[in-house]
C-alpha cells in the first residue's frame, strides 16, 4: 500500500486561518496501518526510565511501539532494550512485569541468555551443525536505544537520526520537566496502566488542550478546589493571564502558562521555596525562573506527554483505530523529603489517573468523540483553528495541535524532511527566505 | 472492640453498604466514615503498598472523600453523567483481627458496571478497619484491593468501589 487510500485529510488554510482534520483519520483501519509503518516504526518512542532498572539485574518488561521489550541493566550497569521474543522459536522469554534476574531463560526449550541478551546456553547444542551461529542467536536488541537524562527511548528504524537531533527544540523543555527538583527524578512506585476506547491522536489533542480545562474539568477547578479550601485566585490569578502555545518543530509542541504551584503543592510552600533557591544556585536566576515559575504540557512526537503540574510521564499506543493502551507514571525528585513526596502523590492523584478528579472525564469525553465520529461521512471535519490569526497563539489556542497534525500529515505522505509546523502562510515564508 | 462483633453483624454491614453504593445513596455511604476515615485504592502493581510512600489510585481522607461524593452527585462529573449502573456481589466475609482500636475485616467483591453500551467487571477484595460508632459500625479505613492486572479495557475508575 504505497499510495495513500485517501484524499487530503487536512485543510491547512493559513491565509484565511482555517485548520480542519477529516474524522476519517480517527476511524479508518487502513490509516492506522500507515501510521504504524510511517510514524511509530520510524520515530523515537519513550520506553522507560533508568530508575526503574536501578541495580544490575533489574528489569521491566512492557510493550513499546507494539513490541514486547525487556529493559534490563547488565552486570556492568549498562542498560539494554531487548526484544522479548526467543530467537529460537519466538516465545516470550521474560514473563514477569518487573524484578531482578541473574539471567533470562525461555521455558520452551530452556535456551538461556545473559543480562545483556547474549546466548549463554542451549541444551543439546552438539546437535546443531557448524553453520549454527551461536553468537547471532542472542536476544535481539532494539535497532536504536538512547538515554536522555535517564529517559530511555527506542527506535525501530536503524537509520533514524540521533535522539537529541530528533528532540530538537523540545529538548530545552524536556530539561525543564526533569530539572524542577534540582536533582535527578525517579519513577515512583505505583504505575497507572489503563486504556481508552478512542483514537490515539485524540489523546494528543486533549493533553495539550488548554481550552477544555474549565468546561471538562469544572469539577476539579471549581468544586474540588473549593471543597478543600484552596485559594484558586492565587493559583490561577484573579485576572488570568494566559501563556503561549508553541510549535517546537518536528511535531513536538508545548503549552506554557506563568503560574504558581498548584494549591495542594502550595501547602509545601517553604520546601518549594528552598528547592527554588537551589535551582537559582545551580542554573542561575533566569533559567531557574524558566523552570519554576511556569506550568507546561510538553508533547514529544508521536506519543509522549509530560505535564509539570503533576509531574507525569504518559505514553500510549493504538491497538485499533478506536482503542489505545495508556501507561502513566510520576517522575519525582529522588531527594524529596517524605513529607514533600507525599504531598506530590496527593497532588498527582487529585487530578490524574483512572480515579483522579480529572482524567476520567477526559477518558469519557474522548470516548464520546470517538462514538461521534461514526458520523464522519455526514460530518467529516473537526475544527482546530483557534488562534490561527494571532501572531502568538495563547495556551488556550490550538497551534500546538496543528503542529502535531502538520508533522503527521507530512509523514503520512512520505515527506520525511523538516516540516513547517507553524501557522505562517507560505507567502511569508517565501518573503523570509 | 475486642470480642464485641460477630461475623453476622459484619456481613450485614457489608451487604447494606453495597446497596447504598449501587443505589447511589452516596451521602449516606459517606456518613459511614469516621472523621479520620480513609478510602484507599492501591495501585494495581503494588497492591500491598502504603499510600504515604506509593502513588495510589485513590488515597482520600475524609475531606477528599466528601468532595468526591459531592462531585459524583453534582452533575459535572462527566465520566458519571449519565451515571453508571452498578451491581456488586460481596461475599467471603472474614474477621481478620478484632483489636482494641477496631476490627479488621475482609470480603471479596465483584462489581459489574454498565455505561454507554460497555460492561466492565471490577474484581478484588475489601479490607476494612471498622469501629463502633453511636449508631453502628463505621469505617476507619476502607481499602479496595483490585485483582485486575490493568484497568484495560475499563479505562477509568470513576465511581466508588
Amino acid at each position: 500500500m504505497d499510495q495513500l487510500p485517501f484524499e487530503d485529510l487536512i485543510i491547512d488554510d493559513r491565509v484565511n486561518g482555517i485548520f480542519r482534520v477529516n474524522r476519517r483519520a480517527f476511524t479508518d483501519p487502513a490509516i492506522l496501518e500507515i501510521e504504524k509503518r510511517e510514524i511509530f516504526d520510524k520515530s523515537w518512542l519513550y520506553a522507560g526510565h533508568v530508575s526503574e532498572i536501578a541495580q544490575p539485574g533489574d528489569f521491566v518488561t512492557r510493550r513499546v511501539g507494539g513490541r514486547p521489550l525487556i529493559l534490563v541493566r547488565d552486570r556492568m550497569h549498562q542498560p539494554h532494550a531487548l526484544l522479548n521474543s526467543c530467537p529460537h522459536r519466538g516465545n516470550i522469554v521474560c514473563r514477569e512485569g518487573a524484578g531482578s534476574a541473574h539471567n533470562f531463560v525461555c521455558f520452551y526449550h530452556a535456551w538461556n541468555f545473559d543480562l545483556d541478551g547474549s546466548l549463554a546456553g542451549v541444551p543439546g547444542e552438539e546437535s546443531y551443525t557448524p553453520a549454527f551461529e551461536r553468537s547471532a542467536m542472542g536476544l535481539k536488541p532494539v535497532p536504536r536505544f538512547e538515554n536522555y537524562k535517564g529517559m530511555l527511548f527506542v527506535c525501530f528504524d536503524p537509520g533514524a537520526e540521533d535522539l537529541v537531533s530528533y528532540l530538537g527544540n523540545a529538548r530545552e523543555y524536556l530539561d525543564y520537566m526533569l530539572d524542577f527538583g534540582g536533582e535527578d527524578v525517579e519513577i515512583v512506585r505505583g504505575s497507572q496502566a489503563y486504556s481508552m476506547k478512542a483514537n490515539w491522536k485524540l489523546l494528543i489533542e486533549n493533553s495539550i488542550d488548554g481550552y477544555h480545562a474549565i468546561s471538562t474539568h469544572y469539577r476539579y477547578f471549581v468544586q474540588y478546589l473549593h471543597d478543600i479550601g484552596a485559594d484558586t485566585a492565587s493559583w490561577l490569578g484573579p485576572r488570568r493571564r494566559w501563556g503561549v502555545g508553541v510549535a517546537l518543530g518536528g511535531g513536538h509542541s508545548v503549552i506554557e502558562n506563568p503560574q504558581r504551584p498548584t494549591p495542594i503543592m502550595l501547602q509545601a510552600e517553604d520546601e518549594l521555596a528552598e528547592i527554588r533557591s537551589r535551582l537559582v544556585a545551580k542554573f542561575g536566576a533566569e533559567h531557574a525562573h524558566r523552570i519554576a515559575d511556569f506550568n507546561r504540557n510538553l508533547f514529544i512526537f508521536p506519543n509522549l506527554i509530560l505535564i509539570s503540574n503533576w509531574h507525569t510521564i504518559r505514553t500510549w499506543y493504538p491497538l485499533a483505530p478506536d482503542y489505545i493502551e495508556i501507561d502513566a507514571w510520576a517522575a519525582l525528585p529522588r531527594d524529596d523529603s517524605p513529607q514533600l513526596r507525599q504531598r506530590r502523590y496527593e497532588n498527582f492523584i487529585s487530578f490524574l489517573g483512572p480515579a483522579g478528579f480529572g482524567t476520567p472525564d477526559d477518558v469519557s469525553g474522548l470516548e464520546g468523540c470517538q462514538r461521534g465520529f461514526a458520523t464522519w461521512r455526514e460530518l467529516p471535519w473537526s475544527d482546530i483553528s483557534r488562534g490561527m490569526g494571532r501572531d502568538q497563539p495563547t495556551s488556550q489556542d490550538e497551534l500546538q495541535m496543528r503542529a502535531f497534525w502538520r508533522r503527521w500529515n507530512a509523514l503520512m505522505h512520505g515527506e520525511r524532511g523538516p516540516t513547517d509546523c507553524s501557522d505562517r502562510p507560505p507567502a511569508t515564508l517565501a518573503a523570509a527566505e | 472492640m475486642a470480642g464485641s462483633v460477630t461475623i453476622g453483624e459484619i456481613e450485614r454491614f457489608f451487604v447494606d453498604e453495597a446497596a447504598l453504593l449501587d443505589e447511589w445513596r452516596l451521602e449516606e455511604w459517606l456518613a459511614l466514615f469516621t472523621e479520620d476515615g480513609r478510602y484507599l485504592v492501591p495501585p494495581l502493581d503494588a497492591p500491598e503498598a502504603d499510600h504515604r510512600t506509593t502513588l495510589f489510585l485513590v488515597a482520600d481522607d475524609r475531606r477528599n472523600l466528601a468532595s468526591r461524593v459531592r462531585q459524583l452527585l453534582g452533575g459535572s462529573t462527566w465520566a458519571e453523567n449519565p451515571r453508571s449502573r452498578t451491581r456488586r456481589l460481596v461475599t467471603n466475609f472474614r474477621i481478620l483481627e478484632d483489636g482494641t482500636d477496631g476490627v479488621r475485616t475482609t470480603a471479596n467483591f465483584a462489581v459489574w458496571r454498565f455505561q454507554h453500551d460497555a460492561t466492565d467487571v471490577y474484581v478484588g477484595r475489601y479490607t476494612n478497619v471498622l469501629v463502633r460508632g453511636p449508631a453502628g459500625l463505621l469505617f476507619r479505613e476502607r481499602r479496595v484491593i483490585l485483582d485486575l492486572e490493568t484497568l484495560r479495557p475499563h479505562g477509568k475508575l470513576s465511581f466508588i468501589l
